[in-house]
């Protein structure tokens, strides 16, 4: 059975390296194929033709896109990232201290958005049917299906411009307590949450209630156990996985939101640092942002089949 | 039984009992379609003409949702708007549904290599975040309608592929299917006859959920500056312009938002309340 | 006058349809079970059996509601009792014997775990006795290793052990009442045979009253003291074992006893069976799943080396239980699972090991039904459009000559022509298997494999598509390989017999021969197939050692 177990998670994890060749192989295409020539881009219109040309071979723009490619994964395996066309800084250090910043970002909006989501869809499924869990479903759909920079300009709206509680921007390098850390992340952590909570309560409470539904809890009823047995012993174990497989689902919902999210409240972090490079055409580092972004994606949804995997029972 | 969608197939059979949430939400995406298909002879002022001395104003008899960044109304630039965000959608949806639905249909009946290749393929495509994808390739191939709408469908099209194809793998399993095989059916039948129309209920409830994500990608492409560009602008590109109306409160930030709300709320209501068919074996 | 244990008086249970609808569905049941007797409820699918048994503990399933009446046991209205005294009756006073138990254990739990939690739910008893009085419910169930069986989770034990293992999680609380539903229906035979010996030695032993649900009157004949025979939510005929076995009064009930006794036909030998030219011939045919090993042998050998021959106009069953790989065969012979050794030989031609290596007229000869009529037939399109396909196909048919035909089809299959605008899930089961013959009837085939067609249907129901089959046989003279495991299913319709056991052929019998089985797991397989006498099992000699070299626990 262990045998089992573990080459099934190895085979998930060399699905994730291979599906991972072909990501960064799909963003190299794509950025490779970003209209303008660099090279004249870089010098301005008035550059002479053989200032171009030289500039092109010192950037080795006219090699064939394989070797291009193959050179730049190189460069990523050695943590060469590139230097930005827009600074002449290396990549990396531009990334540093906003990917810092992106990750507290996300951390923060996870430690809040998964203990509530996890809490109103477990409960939700348990008293589904009632008044409560209608006003959570209609709850999650409503805010599911409307665009994040909405729930930002209503959060704004809401604290900023009538309640006056909190600033409409963020500025962390003006932290000077905790008073401050308050005031500058609340908004944007807030709108995070919103969606992401959202996402997690529906497929939690999914989870849940298909273990609710099963023989074998209809079993533990006929015993005589009661509601918060049936669903601690009996339905929680098996709900588990499925639980888990939904919070890093959800959680990869986070590198979409966060882009939106550090626009709206202009926070200096990894996602508006792409924007920004998309707006400028500065390759490396939109591929470098790219591939961190596919990364977490990856790793996430990795995470969650071997979740899914692990959790069967029927592998002990 | 997720194929038995004999209850879904619309205007052939009777006896259906709609309900009125899934009317409400039916009634309000055929108001905007008749509105996008409209919008030009029914705006009441045009879209580029500047009617307000005061911009951002506020909500009056003459300009129904006020006034915009430059004293535009607001009102008829979202009638106009609805043009683009519903256009460019629901062309984007059909496009990627129409392909990952047979794909997906072709790749479950045929299986083999045809379908490890495609699956690993698309669901490498399935790897990449949205937001990501759409960014990038829109700042690479450019911000033109058809491109916008080429983008939205390939990004959508491994969602697709996936759902279509593990429904039609579910049914593939079906005895009957078995049957038309050992009778020397071939694959284009299989595929049309046999298995589509027993998936078509649910692809059609996951086009809808589909045509929604693409509304709230585009929404958010415009309101990143990728979008839609102008002159002309769909309901995102409209709160880009106008966001720096929002500490003011400004209804020209509040109701482009509201009016892609109400779409997308729509859809989604109308999915969830589909209406069954009354299938009652005692009434015989 | 003694009370009675359990005293049920004008029962009613509404259901609501997907539409809204509300359905009586139990309409007004009466039901008194004594101190120490057991019930049976016995009925065909939708008659109700198995909610009556469940409002003994006052619960009714999703969807349905008790809304009327009084169901008292030992003295309680379970009706009128709030949830809360109903849960601390359940497990304590009435205990509830799952019809699928693999089902119904936690696959997250061990089973010791399950088995004993009723004791730490109702706390009537500490973790270490509880524990130790499972024990001994092992050993009087005859489960294996009874010491660590406890240990081991849901799904590394089988399903004859686990239908044991569900009764002494209901015993384990010392009810007074305990429900049987439809426990053994899921098992084999042979398996069959000793959980019932386990169940009525321990009730017996106990003296515990108890309800059986069950739709097999000889299963029921075994185990119980009164039968209650139910139809369409009411009840039709109550007695004694005895009063019902020999004297039934009701129509219903002797049509469910005749349904229990097929008749075998009177087949006129067939005198020059030497010179003619059998239809299909078998040889040696090995099916395997799996990937191949070097010498070419698949990893999971299904059917091993097994060879057959039928005449035209004659009837070849196929006997096994679970696993034998009789299925298998079948869609060998159909090409829908190609052998990899062995040849099929077809009125005189080889066929392909596949269906895409055959011609489409080899393929039109040899049909096969299925059965599961609900994934059998496609749900999507109406009965009309199934049966014109294989016209089209076929024979090209089209237009009015097509729809004649269709008419002629449903009339042989004995539907009305209403049907043909109907979709299948309108139709009860015994209709759709029809529709499933037409299907393969439009094709004019010679052969006819039938795999388990009965098997998914109610006694009498499957007993009237038995005699379709034989009408249809004298009609247009096709021959059938009928495959089950119901041996007196079999034995109504069809010449020679063939038993198999894991994927090898051990015996062949004819009808006449049945008697006299020789290999020994044919003479276990026989006997193990319950009779119509409530004595059966308490007389039945099986020898232990073929027990335990044939019986698969």
């Amino acid at each position: 059975m262990k045998k089992q177990v573990s080459s099934l998670v190895v085979r998930r994890l060399l699905i994730a390296l291979i599906t991972l060749v072909i990501v960064s192989f799909a963003v190299f295409f794509a950025t490779a194929l970003l209209p303008g020539d660099t090279a004249t881009i870089l010098l301005g219109q008035s550059a002479t033709p053989e200032a171009v040309e030289g500039l092109r071979k010192a950037m080795h723009l006219n090699d064939p896109a394989i070797i291009r490619f193959l050179k730049w994964m190189a460069g990523l395996f050695q943590s060469d990232f590139g230097t930005s066309y827009a600074n002449n800084v290396p990549v990396a250090t531009l990334i540093r201290g906003r990917f810092v910043n992106t990750m507290k970002l996300a951390g923060l909006t996870a430690s809040i958005a998964v203990p509530l989501a996890l809490t109103l869809g477990i409960t939700a499924a348990i008293w589904r049917g009632t008044l409560y869990d209608r006003i959570v479903t209609v709850g999650t759909i409503g805010i599911i299906s409307v665009p994040e920079f909405m729930i930002a300009a209503l959060a704004v709206l809401l604290f900023a411009v009538y309640l006056k509680w909190l600033p409409a921007l963020s500025l962390t390098n003006e932290v000077k307590s905790v008073h401050d850390l308050v005031r500058i992340y609340a908004m944007p952590v807030m709108t995070l949450t919103f969606g992401v909570s959202a996402q997690m309560i529906r497929m939690t409470r999914a989870a849940v209630v298909e273990t609710l539904n099963t023989p074998y809890v209809e079993m533990a009823l006929l015993k005589g156990a009661s509601r918060p047995r049936i669903v601690l012993r009996h339905a929680l174990p098996n709900a588990l996985g499925p639980i888990v497989n939904a919070v890093a689902l959800s959680l990869s919902y986070l590198l979409g939101g966060v882009i939106i999210v550090e626009t709206v409240f202009n926070y200096p972090g990894v996602a508006k640092l792409m924007v920004d490079a998309v707006s400028t055409r500065d390759l490396p580092l939109i591929q470098t942002c790219a591939m961190i972004f596919c990364l977490g994606y990856l790793a996430l949804i990795t995470a969650a089949d071997i979740v899914a995997v692990l959790s069967n029972p029927r592998l002990r | 039984m997720t194929y038995s969608t004999s209850s879904e197939r619309l205007g052939m059979r009777l006896g259906y009992r709609f309900n009125l949430v899934g009317m409400s939400a039916l009634g309000i995406i055929l108001l905007w379609t008749g509105i996008a298909l409209f919008a030009p002879r029914i705006i009441p002022h045009s879209v580029g003409e500047i009617v307000d001395t005061d911009y951002f104003g506020p909500m009056s008899r003459d300009l129904w949702f006020g006034s915009d960044y430059l004293g535009r109304d607001i009102f008829s630039r979202i009638l106009m708007g609805a043009r683009y965000t519903l256009g460019i959608s629901l062309a984007a949806v059909t496009i990627a549904c129409f392909s990952g639905v047979a794909l997906g249909m072709t790749a479950a009946v045929a299986g083999g290599w045809f379908d490890s290749m495609l699956s690993r393929f698309l669901d490498a495509l399935n790897s990449i975040p949205s937001k990501l994808f759409g960014l990038v390739v829109v700042a690479a191939v450019g911000s033109s309608i058809p491109a916008l709408i080429g983008t939205l469908s390939v990004i959508y099209t491994p969602g697709a592929y996936r759902f279509a194809r593990a429904l039609a793998v579910n049914v593939n399993t079906m005895d009957f299917i078995v049957v038309a095989r050992i009778r020397g059916e071939r694959l284009p039948y299989l595929i049309a006859s046999e298995i589509l129309p027993n998936i078509l209920g649910p692809v059609l409830a996951d086009l809808g959920l589909r045509f929604v994500f693409i509304v709230l990608l585009l929404s958010g492409l415009s309101f990143l500056g990728l979008g839609v560009q102008p002159p002309y602008a769909d309901w995102g590109a409209l709160v880009r312009e106008n966001i720096a109306g929002l500490p003011f409160g400004a209804p020209a930030v509040i109701f482009p938002s509201l009016a892609i709300a109400s779409l997308t709320i729509s859809v989604n209501l109308l999915i969830d309340n589909l209406p069954r068919r009354i299938r009652d074996r005692g009434a015989e | 006058m003694t009370v009675n244990l359990v005293e049920i008086r004008n029962l009613r249970v509404e259901a609501t349809t997907d539409a809204g609808r509300r359905v009586e569905i139990i309409k007004g049941v009466d039901l008194d079970i004594a101190r120490g007797e057991i019930v049976a409820l016995i009925g065909e699918s939708g008659s109700g059996k198995t909610t009556i048994a469940m409002t003994l503990m006052g619960y009714a399933r999703q969807g349905c509601a008790i809304t009327g009446g009084e169901v008292r046991v030992a003295g309680m209205d379970m009706v009128s009792l709030s949830e809360a005294e109903r849960a601390r009756i359940r497990g304590t006073c009435v205990a509830y014997v799952p019809q699928s138990a693999a089902a119904a254990f936690n696959p997250a739990l061990t089973i010791m775990d399950q088995v004993t939690e009723v004791a730490r739910i109702h706390r009537f008893m500490s973790a270490a006795e509880a524990q130790a009085k499972a024990l001994l419910l092992f050993k009087a169930l005859s489960l294996p290793e009874p010491e660590t069986i406890g240990n081991r989770y849901p799904h590394q034990v089988s399903g004859g052990q686990l239908q044991r293992l569900g009764a002494a999680m209901a015993l384990i609380g010392q009810p007074k009442v305990v429900i049987f539903d439809e426990p053994t229906t899921a098992l084999d035979v042979t398996t069959q045979v000793e959980v019932l010996r386990a169940f009525k030695s321990v009730t017996a032993q106990h003296n515990i009253a108890g309800v059986y649900v069950s739709h097999d009157l000889a299963v029921v004949a075994q185990i119980a003291d009164r039968i209650v025979v139910l139809k369409d939510g009411t009840v039709q005929e109550t007695g004694t074992t005895d009063q019902i076995l020999e004297d039934a009064q009701h129509p219903y009930t002797r049509q469910l006893l005749a349904a229990f006794r097929p008749k075998t036909q009177q087949r006129a030998p067939d005198h020059d069976g030497a010179t003619k030219r059998p239809l299909l011939e078998v040889d040696n045919l090995t099916v395997g799943y799996g990937p191949r090993s070097r010498d070419g042998q698949p990893l999971i050998n299904a059917v091993q080396a097994v060879s057959l021959k039928l005449d035209r106009g004659r009837n070849l069953g196929i006997i096994g239980e679970s696993g034998c790989g009789k299925s298998t065969l079948a869609r060998a012979i159909a090409g829908i699972l190609p052998a990899h050794a062995g040849n099929i030989v077809f009125n005189g031609r080889e066929l392909g090991k596949a269906g895409r290596n055959r011609t489409r007229n080899e393929l039109r000869e040899i049909q096969i039904v299925f059965q599961h009529a609900d994934s059998a037939l496609n749900p999507a399109k109406s009965v009309g459009d199934i049966l014109r396909r294989p016209l089209t196909f076929y024979h090209g048919m089209r237009g009015k000559a097509r729809d004649a035909r269709v008419n002629e089809l449903l009339d042989l299959v004995r539907l009305p022509k209403s049907v043909r605008h109907r979709l299948p899930g309108e139709l009860s089961g015994g209709q759709k298997q029809r529709v499933n013959f037409a299907r393969a009837l439009a094709a004019e085939p010679t052969l006819i494999l039938c795999d388990e067609i009965t098997s998914a249907l109610d006694t009498v129901v499957a007993a009237a598509v038995v005699e379709l089959l034989k009408e249809l046989q004298r009609e247009l003279g096709i021959s059938y390989i009928f495959i089950s495991h119901d041996l007196s299913v079999v034995e109504a319709i069809c010449d020679e017999i063939i038993v198999m056991y894991r994927g090898q052929k051990v015996e062949q019998i004819t009808t006449t021969r049945l008697s006299a089985p020789q290999h020994p797991y044919t003479r276990l397989l026989f006997s193990s197939v319950p009779k119509l006498d409530p004595d059966w099992l308490d007389n039945l000699k099986q020898d232990a050692d073929e027990l335990r070299a044939y019986s698969q626990r």
